[in-house]
């Protein structure tokens, strides 16, 4: 699959919860491009704006002042002094000049950001490196916090309706074998639920 | 002295000892009713006791060590490590803090403080305070013990006494560091209280919520003086580091937020419990969590695990600490497993979207950015360990992650107050988001036509993007806030006739907890404006002879002189800066490099002009050596000032929620009767 056509599969997939049986069902159809009705009109928005937001995050830095700042900043000096290299502030500092004229040297030799980071690891070590990276057991460094946030966002999802389902339940059993008709049980359910409203307690 | 500190020392540590001992009997003997020769209760009084007078000798202890600094006793090692005769009097006091033997009675001083305080007011509930004061004896006995045998603050110096000390580590010669870290002692210490509640309510399996009643003033308390102290960090960092920024995401910085995050989800989690019987076992968890997470702090702090540019404090008693935390997770998890059957739920809840599950969700939000904080800070010795090699996980990492999280949390500051308990209708949705969505939009087009856009320098920047997105969701949740105001104080000046501002004061009296809770809310966008400022930040670096100038932003620096100056203390070196705006003069800067006499090491001392748009921030780095000429460095950071004025109203805030609200009826009495509305709903007071 290519880069266009995956792009347009993930969308439809971001977007299959939102779109109408029908229109999910001509969506499935094999016989797509033959169709001549158009997609509605707001499914054709999401996904320029997805579209653009995609392009936004993808675009590099194109201006090599923006580009040495960004690497700058992604790279850590070497002195000890535990500070990025673009904001190490030691006047004769043994190390962050060094590193800057290299850092400058590589950019300016057309080198690609992993280049560059290659060789600054060979040279200083993968401390140099103000992040871990994307491949080997540093891809965990990433996964992990996300992976546990949508681990525990589903969880508390599922608990949540695990509940309502409980609640719902409860009360439909509750309610088969006690009528509330008492005109004083009715005000108390009435001034309850006004209290812990919008405008109730916190 | 050192003779009566160190007695005073083990003193108290046998009254620590004793109170641990007798108390954890006498509650046991009144658990199982079992026939003793000493009545229970008189046992548990003599063990209360002796926590005060263990009190007192933790105040001798810290008096003379203080006493031994202001007299200049080089005989004790940690007084000529860190003071000197030419320290100024208020730094002396920050002596006691800037070591590990120091900082450690400073820690044991403030437990055996709160202590006190908990034990002279026992008489709310005897034996719950019992309890608590026990098992506060217990973490006070930890940290005699390592006072006294692994880090004895009043050890004698060995060979021939020097003249003079070598001095305070220039870095916390600064007056926010006279108060900085008591201020976080006080908040990591004062954890120790709740925690001491919780584990005591759960062992006596209590009735009721009231234990969280009782412990919810302290826990405020604590997570302010916590809350200050992280952001007088900040502030001693932007103003003394010297490279323009206040949060470096430094392993000690992060072991100061995570306790933060787990108080500040326990703080909002406990409403649950308090109005619906709901999270009780989490509640205990988080409280339980946030305690162990302020020992992972202190002990990050002075072990050296991880590399820190907080070095002048670390030391080899790790092994204590993990020791300790695992004791006290033992204790934990067997209480808890003991006593789980008392934690049951008295209610469930009933929909994804309502006030429950917002509370639900944002203490998910904060556990997951204090997972991310916990995991980037320990990834190294992780990655060390696996793969045996070490790496650096820094700012990069933290913005990447913990930002989009950070702007989740705030989203739901907005969404959880809007959403009424139980369950929501589209309707209400509707109603009570159309106009924060308004405010949200029309600050991004705002944004936008004021040239605030995610592209830098032709290429799109995720800072710029993130701040635009800080701008939009504070705009949505201020006004969100704003109309829970309006709407209550609407009621009430329908009701009395008073104007909307005395109503909105009528409104936050007659439910301080809750409009004070807004109040810090708001502190929090306000903060989070400022943040996201530093996405614009910039900086110029120049070398500047006399009367040359440096632009930046709408300034232009020139230079007037080079001076120096000298005193008992220290040398400086100064450039005088002459400020120009549109061709005018605005004011002048003088920023300072200091050398230290004691112990020969330069210091910083940044030059900052604040207004509310920015910081015009300028720092002296030195002289070129084949030059002579001085290096300055000028930042403009946009919206700094913001984070400090976010500081005054949540503290502001925090005071509010913590006085008590007056009730309905007393509050009527404040109100002509003859304009009451009478078809109108009574606002619903107190908690």
């Amino acid at each position: 699959m290519g880069a266009p056509a995956r792009f347009t599969f993930w969308m439809r997939a971001a977007c299959a919860p939102f779109i109408s049986r029908t229109s999910r069902n001509e969506w499935d159809s094999k016989t797509l491009a033959s169709q001549t009705k158009p997609p509605a009109f707001w499914i054709k928005s999401a996904e320029a704006l997805v579209l653009a937001v995609a392009v936004c995050f993808s675009m590099g830095a194109t201006d090599s002042g923006a580009r040495y700042h960004d690497l700058n900043h992604r790279l850590m000096c070497t002195c000890g002094c535990a500070q990025l290299l673009g904001e190490c502030n030691h006047v004769g500092c043994p190390s962050s000049g060094q590193e800057l004229s290299e850092l400058s040297a590589d950019i300016a030799a057309g080198m690609s950001d992993e280049q560059i980071f290659s060789a600054f690891t060979a040279k200083y070590g993968a401390t140099v490196l103000a992040a871990p990276t994307t491949h080997g057991f540093d891809l965990v460094a990433w996964i992990a916090p996300f992976a546990v946030f949508g681990a525990a966002l589903l969880g508390t999802i599922l608990l949540i309706r695990r509940w309502a389902g409980l609640a719902g339940a409860k009360a439909q059993t509750a309610g088969q074998t006690i009528a509330i008709d008492d005109p004083a049980d009715i005000e108390r359910r009435e001034r309850i639920r006004r209290e812990t409203g919008a405008d109730g307690g916190f | 002295m050192a003779s009566f500190g160190s007695f005073a020392l083990i003193i108290a540590l046998a009254l620590a000892a004793y109170n641990l001992l007798a108390g954890a009997l006498a509650l046991r003997l009144i658990a199982t009713g079992q026939p003793a020769r000493i009545s229970p209760e008189r046992l548990a009084d003599t063990a209360r006791r002796a926590g005060i007078a263990g009190f007192l000798a933790i105040t001798g202890a810290a008096f003379a060590l203080i006493w031994s600094v202001f007299t200049n006793d080089f005989s004790i090692t940690y007084i000529m490590e860190h003071s000197n005769r030419a320290l100024p009097a208020a730094y002396k006091f920050s002596a006691l803090w800037s070591g590990q033997e120091g900082s450690l009675l400073l820690w044991a001083w403030l437990l055996g403080t709160y202590g006190f305080v908990l034990r002279l007011t026992h008489k709310t509930d005897v034996k719950l305070y019992a309890y608590a004061g026990t098992i506060l004896a217990g973490i006070q006995v930890f940290f005699l013990l390592v006072l006294n045998f692994a880090a004895p603050p009043f050890a004698l110096y060995r060979g021939v006494i020097p003249a003079d000390g070598n001095g305070l580590n220039p870095l916390l010669q600064y007056p926010e560091m006279v108060i900085h870290p008591p201020m976080l002692y006080l908040g990591y210490v004062g954890f120790s209280v709740p925690f001491a509640f919780a584990l005591g309510a759960l062992m006596m399996r209590y009735p009721g919520e009231k234990w969280i009643k009782v412990t919810r003033v302290w826990t405020m308390v604590t997570w302010l003086f916590l809350t200050t102290g992280i952001f007088l960090g900040m502030h001693w960092a932007y103003a003394v580091l010297g490279w323009g920024g206040y949060w470096g995401w430094d392993p000690v910085e992060n072991a100061s937020f995570m306790p933060w995050l787990t108080g500040t989800a326990f703080l909002h989690s406990v409403m649950m419990q308090e109005k619906k019987g709901m999270m009780k076992s989490w509640n205990v968890w988080l409280i339980f969590s946030t305690f162990l997470l302020t020992l992972l702090g202190t002990l990050l702090t002075r072990a050296g695990l991880v590399s820190s540019v907080h070095a002048f404090a670390q030391s080899s008693i790790g092994t204590w600490f993990i020791v300790f935390m695992g004791i006290v997770l033992a204790v934990c998890i067997f209480t808890y497993v003991l006593q789980r059957s008392h934690l049951k739920s008295e209610h469930h809840m009933e929909s994804l979207v309502s006030r429950e599950s917002s509370f639900l969700f944002n203490n998910l939000v904060l556990l997951t950015a204090c997972f991310v904080i916990l995991w980037g800070t320990l990834f190294p010795i992780l990655s060390e360990y696996v793969v045996g090699n070490k790496v650096t996980v820094g700012a990069p990492f933290y913005n990447r992650v913990a930002i989009p999280i950070g702007l989740f949390l705030l989203f739901l500051t907005g969404v959880g107050p809007l959403l009424p308990w139980r369950s929501t209708s589209l309707k209400s949705i509707k109603r009570n988001f159309i106009l924060p969505v308004i405010a949200l939009w029309a600050t991004v087009i705002v944004c936008f036509a004021v040239g605030v856009n995610p592209w830098k320098d032709g290429a799109f920047s995720n800072g710029s993007f993130y701040a635009i997105v800080s701008f939009a969701v504070s705009a949505a949740v201020l006004t969100a806030i704003l109309s829970e105001f309006l709407r209550g104080a609407g009621v009430i000046s329908r009701q009395t006739g008073r104007n909307l501002l005395v109503s909105t004061w009528l409104l936050t009296r007659r439910n301080t907890r809750r409009y004070g809770g807004y109040i810090i809310h708001i502190g929090v966008v306000i903060v989070v404006v400022g943040l996201a400022g530093a996405a614009f930040n910039t900086s110029q670096e120049q070398e500047l002879g006399l009367h040359d100038k440096l632009l930046i932003g709408p300034y232009t620096l020139e230079c007037i002189g080079f001076t120096q100056d000298s005193n008992d203390n220290f040398d400086s070196d100064y450039a005088m800066l002459d400020v120009y705006r549109n061709g005018k003069k605005q004011f002048q800067m003088t920023p300072e490099k200091r050398v230290y006499h004691a112990s020969d090491q330069p210091q910083t001392m940044v030059a900052i002009h604040s207004l509310p748009s920015w910081d015009l921030y300028v720092v002296y780095e030195g002289t070129n050596p084949d030059t002579s000429q001085p290096i300055i460095k000028a930042f403009l950071n946009p919206l700094v000032g913001w984070i400090w004025a976010g500081l005054v109203i949540l503290i502001f805030g925090t005071f509010v929620a913590l006085v008590p609200s007056i009730t309905p009826a007393t509050a009527s009495l404040r109100v002509p009767a003859t304009r009451a509305a009478p078809s109108e709903p009574a606002l619903k007071g107190g908690d």
